[in-house]
């Protein structure tokens, strides 16, 4: 990587056997290999401290979960939790989205929040332990993945302008 | 909104949140009631019918912040009915693993949970923006214990290479090297979060505690010992049963435990400090003189100075350990099943854990018991509320639900999370 290259993280948060909690993750999966190899890809389960301690080390971050806000499930959300904090009545039914948001605080707090911090929230509709992931949430993870793709694509192209 | 989502997380093992009801007429409190939910009954269950080689994976997800210990309760228990003894380097590895779990467990509870509750803080992220040092340094802290997890456990989270008779494989030395540098560093921040949490104000309460640990001829207790009192009980684990019962108390689902002549107890590190001050290595002992503490501290208050005394202990037992590492031949002793009983207990986090099970000739589990530090402290929470609250009365409502969050926070009972939501309902007609 060059030396003026900023760290650019993908986190999946979520929990794999717990149905459509595994969101997250199935998005960075589905971007296995098919992203800049300088771009560091995280499947994590949502412990606060451990999204932190990625965030800290991170100029650019974009996170995956699962939420729940009685919308349509499958329904993706886009938060730049930069300027606003990351809506938490939305991740009450997840079984870790209290992570995610408090990370993304503590991260504020120290001061270590990266310069581009974006959440991509997908809607899940069932959460039980065991349960596969609904089909909304299945054909909404490829969709999620374009727009992560994108999201990078710009970000590299927004640095090449900065340089 | 996001905290009920922590209490979520929780949901699967611990069922429900914590609640409490004092009730005050004339000024004096008639009584502390605290309401948890253990969520290791469900296991006890789950695990007949099952081997005795599945046991440490099943137990391992009773907690989440704590599984090395119920994996360890396990294996002990195991091969103590089996007869098996395992010893030299796959028993250091196994203290090695439990090192790892004490350093991420109080560091957590530490710098996350207590340390706001000092420092005037609803809670860490507030605290951060004025302490963001010291937060930083309990966020890598916490790593390094996690780190020494997934090194020997295979991951950090409930780790997978705990099996009973050893593990399923041994580290390479050079990959022990390779951590020793972080847990050098780790060792140096321990010390000064001795330091710094013994210059917090602590309340001015002690309480005289029937302290129970294990205690061991040469070690501060991680996996082995005798279960020892400071009012002279000194059994083997074996006899746990016949010296301690857990009641069903009406308005839990919890089971309370006490002794059985009906004494609440204390598990934990303050118990575990007190018993074993001299099984602490000298830098650990001479940090705690150092921060004011005797080699007996009866208020729970300051039960937050005795976990980061344990934190420098892990870490200076980690690096002991590795320093003297000989890669084992095997990395597990051969088990052969039978029928029988097996006794376990070892020093979570959070204090003793005890595990008893009837196995089939094939190794089949027919009975399971599991005993919690949690449950096991549950009364003797209660009795600090009970004892405490009197001297706080002049406070206002919200003030003293604070203070007795606070007190429910020295025990770093495994509902933490969900004892921040605590509902309080003081009943002062």
């Amino acid at each position: 990587m060059p030396a003026n290259r900023r760290r650019q993280i993908l986190i999946g948060v979520g929990n794999p056997d717990r149905g459509d909690d595994g969101a997250g993750r199935m998005v960075v999966q589905a971007l296995a290999g098919d992203l800049p190899e300088d771009i560091e890809v995280l499947q994590l389960s949502g412990e606060a401290t451990d999204i932190v301690g990625q965030l800290q080390r991170a100029d650019a971050a974009i996170l995956i979960d699962a939420c729940s806000s009685g919308a349509a499930a499958g329904t993706a959300q886009r938060f730049d939790v930069v300027d606003e904090p990351l809506p938490r009545e939305l991740f009450a039914v997840s079984t870790h989205g209290v992570g995610v948001a408090d990370a993304i605080e503590l991260a504020r707090a120290l001061g270590d929040l990266p310069a581009v911090c974006l959440v991509y929230a997908i809607e899940g509709k069932r959460f039980d332990t065991g349960e596969p992931v609904s089909a909304p949430v299945a054909a909404a993870v490829p969709e999620v993945a374009a727009q992560v793709r994108i999201e990078f694509q710009q970000l590299t192209a927004r640095e090449r302008c900065d340089a | 909104m996001a905290r009920r989502t922590i209490k979520v997380d929780y949901l699967a093992r611990v069922e429900g949140e914590g609640a409490f009801k004092v009730v005050v007429r004339d000024g004096v409190v008639r009584s502390a009631e605290l309401n948890i939910f253990e969520p290791p009954r469900f296991f006890e269950a789950l695990l007949r019918g099952r081997s005795h080689d599945e046991a440490p994976d099943i137990n391992a997800r009773i907690c989440g912040i704590c599984p090395v210990a119920y994996q360890m309760s396990t294996v002990h228990a195991m091969e103590d009915a089996f007869g098996v003894t395992v010893d030299g380097p796959l028993r250091e590895l196994r203290r090695l693993l439990y090192c790892g779990e004490w350093i991420e467990s109080h560091a957590l509870h530490i710098y996350m949970l207590h340390a706001p509750d000092f420092l005037g803080y609803d809670g860490v992220i507030d605290m951060a923006r004025d302490h963001g040092h010291a937060v930083r340094r309990g966020l890598a802290l916490k790593k390094v214990g996690n780190e020494l997890l997934s090194l020997i456990g295979g991951r950090e989270i409930h780790p997978i290479n705990v099996r009973v008779g050893g593990f399923y494989r041994a580290p390479r030395r050079r990959e022990l090297e390779g951590i020793e540098e972080q847990l050098m560093w780790a060792r140096d921040a321990a010390l000064e979060t001795v330091k710094w949490v013994a210059g917090f104000d602590f309340p001015p309460r002690e309480r005289d505690y029937t302290f129970v640990a294990l205690r061991h001829p040469h070690e501060y207790p991680f996996n082995e010992g005798r279960i020892v009192s400071n009012r002279g009980l000194d059994i083997p684990v074996s006899q746990y049963d016949q010296h301690f019962e857990e009641l069903h108390v009406e308005r839990s689902t919890a089971l309370h435990s006490r002794l059985r002549s009906g004494e609440s107890y204390l598990v934990g590190p303050l118990a575990r400090y007190a018993l074993n001050f001299d099984r602490l290595s000298p830098l650990a002992q001479e940090a705690a003189h150092e921060a004011g503490l005797e080699s007996i501290c009866t208020n729970p208050y300051q039960s937050i100075i005795v976990r980061a005394v344990e934190v420098l202990y892990a870490c200076d037992e980690a690096l002991r350990i590795i320093d003297a590492y000989v890669e084992p031949e095997r990395a597990a002793v051969t088990v052969t099943a039978r029928a029988a009983k097996g006794f376990g207990a070892t020093e979570a986090p959070r204090g003793l854990l005890y595990h008893r099970y009837v196995l089939a000739e094939d190794g089949t589990i027919a009975e399971a018991s599991i005993v919690p530090p949690t449950s096991q402290n549950q009364a003797s929470i209660e009795d600090d509320l009970a004892s405490f609250v009197g001297g706080y009365l002049d406070l206002d409502d919200e003030t003293l639900q604070h203070r007795c969050e606070q007190t429910v926070r020295n025990y770093d009972p495994c509902i933490s999370c969900a004892t921040h939501f605590l509902r309080m309902n003081i009943d002062r007609s």
